[in-house]
């Protein structure tokens, strides 16, 4: 009996894995991360857009000479009218600063003979600001009023520290923005995947009921056995998938970043992770540095993918029965499409409730949401990064665990019924009273 | 005494909209092949699912080997459905192999028969090939093969010949009558009656959710072709039709010098004989026994018109 769902577990899993689909999403996702991550910033250290030319027609006489150009954008003066400059041809544009700025900023104007990049605009927008904000604040006459700007100005990231019985060694920093994006991030991935082998293991199940072989297959194996084979492989598949993910990002972070990062900057890294990092002389941002010093720590890396896999699996059982129940009462994907809705729904609901609870990870709602098995691997997942209490993840794991036990059983009785069932599309209704048969 | 395999007794199911069968009974008898006829809809294939515990009748019973049908029984029985039960996107032989381990082989053992069996059907190079692949016929050898390949003691085939060549029917059939002399219980359904003639021992005629017409094919044909017989004659046809004007009705037959005489109730041949011998020149005289395929229609017909006045 064990051997049968064995070969089907085989079955379904090597089908999958062997598919080119499969590999290249498994290799490429990641990849594709990362080029997400990572291109907007090399795009800027090495630019690829031509230089602009712009022409400066300045009546006050500040502006222009604050006006630096740079790799993209050259300003030139022009000393003709107005109206003249407006008519060359040779520049990207031609830029106005009228008489009075200092008095009526919006006198400036903008002439561009194509479409504005939105970098320009955001450039020449922050000069005339500052020129003008300068020459209303020097019209007040206060000495060394420089100087008092600069000492005024406030540049600071909060360091966070978990508060532990240990004072001396403040360790596992994390900073409650990276953990909040790093939460997100994890709970999307967890519902990619619950949504997208769920639903594999519905369309699988209502093919294999529309080309008749359930009715071969029952000749030699139970329903139950089918049923649960199906979704054991098609899950072997999902873990398989994230373990993947996971070694990859392990192996970034904790191989790949500290070989990348110039050495100076990991031992601002290294230094901010023991907890001993002086501030005050850091040489680099210091969001940067708590974000690398976050994503580098392996072992913080590893103990959040590793819950990420349970509640993977505790997640992917408890829709994916439903999922199978839904398969295998339907005849085609489009019946099955509204049907699977029973599924689909709770899960976006989870992602919604998140949500609200990332706001406040270790809040009573973000708890509660914890317990509740249809949403907790999406809320969990989200807390994750937060350090929850281990108590409160085993807990939450034990009744997520149980009711797939539960669920699948229930999947089971609706799934011996329903792959036989041909004709009308069957109600709720009818489903619970399926699942009621001996 | 040949033991019956297979009895169904007062079977019926409801449909929510329609009865598919009412009432149906018939015996399988161990070591034969049955053919299961009817029209289109009349519940063929619902009965087939009965007998494979796919559905469960809503009364009646279904015994083999003469005690009720339960689950272990299913794993000795092979079933050919109708449409074809393969998975499209899976390799020809690595499907195979999945389907023999399912019921039981080890895979050595699988991928040794289904050597043999794909060889006898010329079939080998399919091995690494995808079902989508296949035309329809081809992959019902394929689900023939995977059909019969644990050798279980009841074959059950819905349409086992739509979809094939005339050649490859004859291979079917071939092995079809092999399995029966390996010891097989046949059952299969079949619109193609030149098959029912050829290879059934017994059938059953299902029309509009009933059985109407059960037994043994030569006893059926020769209980329906009883007062008919075909004479081939020298002579005129009209001093024929004259002569035996009260005992029988003369029609032309298939071509000149032949002629089909249906005899009037109670009328023997022999009584007939003489005034035959009469009015022409005998040159052969044999009963004309119908076709199944005329059986099952003016069976049918019969059958729907006696149920249409009431």
């Amino acid at each position: 009996m064990e051997s049968k769902i064995g070969i089907i577990v085989a079955r379904e899993f090597n089908e999958r894995v062997r598919k080119k689909s499969f590999i290249i999403t498994t290799i490429l996702a990641p990849i594709f991360m990362v080029a997400v991550m990572v291109l907007p910033v090399v795009f800027t250290l090495f630019s690829f857009s031509e230089e602009k030319v712009i022409a400066v027609v300045d009546e006050s006489g500040i502006v222009a000479p604050k006006l630096e150009s740079d790799k993209e954008i050259i300003y030139i003066t022009d000393s003709d009218p107005i109206a003249e400059v407006r008519k060359r041809e040779d520049v990207f544009g031609v830029l106005y600063i009228n008489k009075d700025v200092v008095k009526n900023p919006n006198g400036v104007k903008l002439y561009t003979n194509d479409a504005l990049p939105i970098f320009i605009e955001a450039s020449i927008t922050h000069t005339v600001k500052s020129v003008v904000r300068d020459s209303r604040l020097q019209s007040y006459n206060i000495e060394n009023i420089e100087a008092i700007l600069a000492d005024a100005e406030v540049n600071m990231t909060l360091q966070t520290f978990k508060n532990n019985s240990n004072p001396d060694k403040d360790e596992e920093s994390a900073s409650a923005t990276t953990s909040y994006i790093l939460g997100l991030f994890l709970s999307m991935a967890l519902y990619m995947l619950m949504l997208l082998y769920g639903q594999a293991v519905m369309n699988s199940i209502v093919e294999e009921k529309g080309n008749r072989v359930l009715e071969v297959m029952v000749g030699s194996v139970k329903p139950f056995q089918l049923m649960f084979g199906k979704i054991l492989g098609v899950g072997a598949v999902a873990v398989v998938q994230l373990l993947i993910w996971s070694v990859l990002v392990t192996l970034i972070s904790g191989v790949l970043m500290p070989s990348l990062i110039p050495a100076d900057m990991m031992s601002e890294v290294s230094a901010m992770q023991a907890g001993t990092l002086d501030t005050t002389n850091a040489h680099f941002d210091m969001d940067l540095i708590q974000t690398i010093s976050v994503i580098s720590n392996v072992w913080y890396i590893v103990r959040i993918f590793g819950y990420m896999v349970l509640y993977l699996i505790g997640g992917y059982f408890f829709y994916s029965a439903i999922y199978a129940a839904v398969g295998s009462a339907v005849e085609n994907i489009q019946d099955a499409a509204q049907l699977s809705n029973i599924a689909t729904l709770p899960i976006i609901f989870g992602i919604i409730f998140e949500m609200s609870c990332i706001q406040d990870p270790n809040g009573s709602l973000a708890f509660w949401g914890s317990m509740v098995p249809f949403i907790s691997p999406m809320v969990m997942v989200v807390r994750l990064p937060f350090d929850v209490p281990d108590w409160q993840v085993l807990v939450s794991l034990a009744i997520l665990y149980a009711s797939c036990v539960g669920m699948v059983w229930f999947a089971a009785k609706i799934y011996r019924v329903g792959i036989f069932m041909y004709g009308k599309k069957p109600t709720l209704k009818e489903l619970a009273k399926w699942a009621m048969y001996k | 005494m040949i033991m019956n395999l297979v009895e169904v007794e007062h079977v019926s199911k409801q449909y929510s909209n329609h009865k598919a069968l009412d009432d149906v009974s018939l015996e399988v008898p161990e070591g034969t092949i049955y053919g299961l006829l009817g029209p289109n809809g009349a519940g063929k294939t619902t009965l087939i699912r009965i007998i494979n515990r796919i559905t469960a009748p809503d009364t009646g019973i279904v015994r083999l080997n003469g005690h009720p049908l339960q689950e272990s029984d299913i794993y000795n029985i092979g079933y050919l459905p109708e449409e074809r039960g393969l998975y499209k996107k899976m390799k020809v032989g690595d499907q195979a192999v999945f389907f023999a381990r399912l019921k039981g082989l080890s895979k050595a053992e699988a991928v040794q028969r289904l050597r043999f069996w794909f060889d006898k059907f010329e079939i080998s190079d399919w091995w690494n090939r995808k079902v989508e692949e296949l035309s329809k016929g081809m992959a019902q050898k394929v689900q023939f093969i995977t059909t019969v390949l644990h050798e279980p003691k009841l074959l059950i085939f819905d349409e086992p010949f739509s979809g094939f060549d005339p050649i490859n029917a004859n291979m079917l059939k071939e092995e079809i009558l092999g399995l029966r002399d390996k010891g097989a219980t046949i059952i299969f359904s079949t619109h193609n009656m030149a098959s029912v003639e050829e290879i059934c021992d017994n059938i059953t005629l299902i029309n509009k959710s009933h059985n109407i017409l059960s037994g043994p094919v030569a006893e059926i044909r020769r209980r329906y072709g009883k007062n008919r017989y075909s004479i081939g004659f020298t002579g005129v046809i009209e001093s024929l039709e004259s002569a035996i004007a009260e005992q029988a009705i003369v029609l032309p037959g298939e071509s000149l010098g032949y002629a089909n005489i249906t005899l009037n109730p109670g009328v023997k041949l022999r009584e007939i004989i003489p005034a035959i011998n009469d009015a022409v020149e005998i040159k052969s005289i044999s009963e004309d026994i119908p076709s199944m395929n005329e059986i099952f229609i003016h069976t049918v017909d019969e059958y729907n018109e006696n149920h249409s006045q009431n």
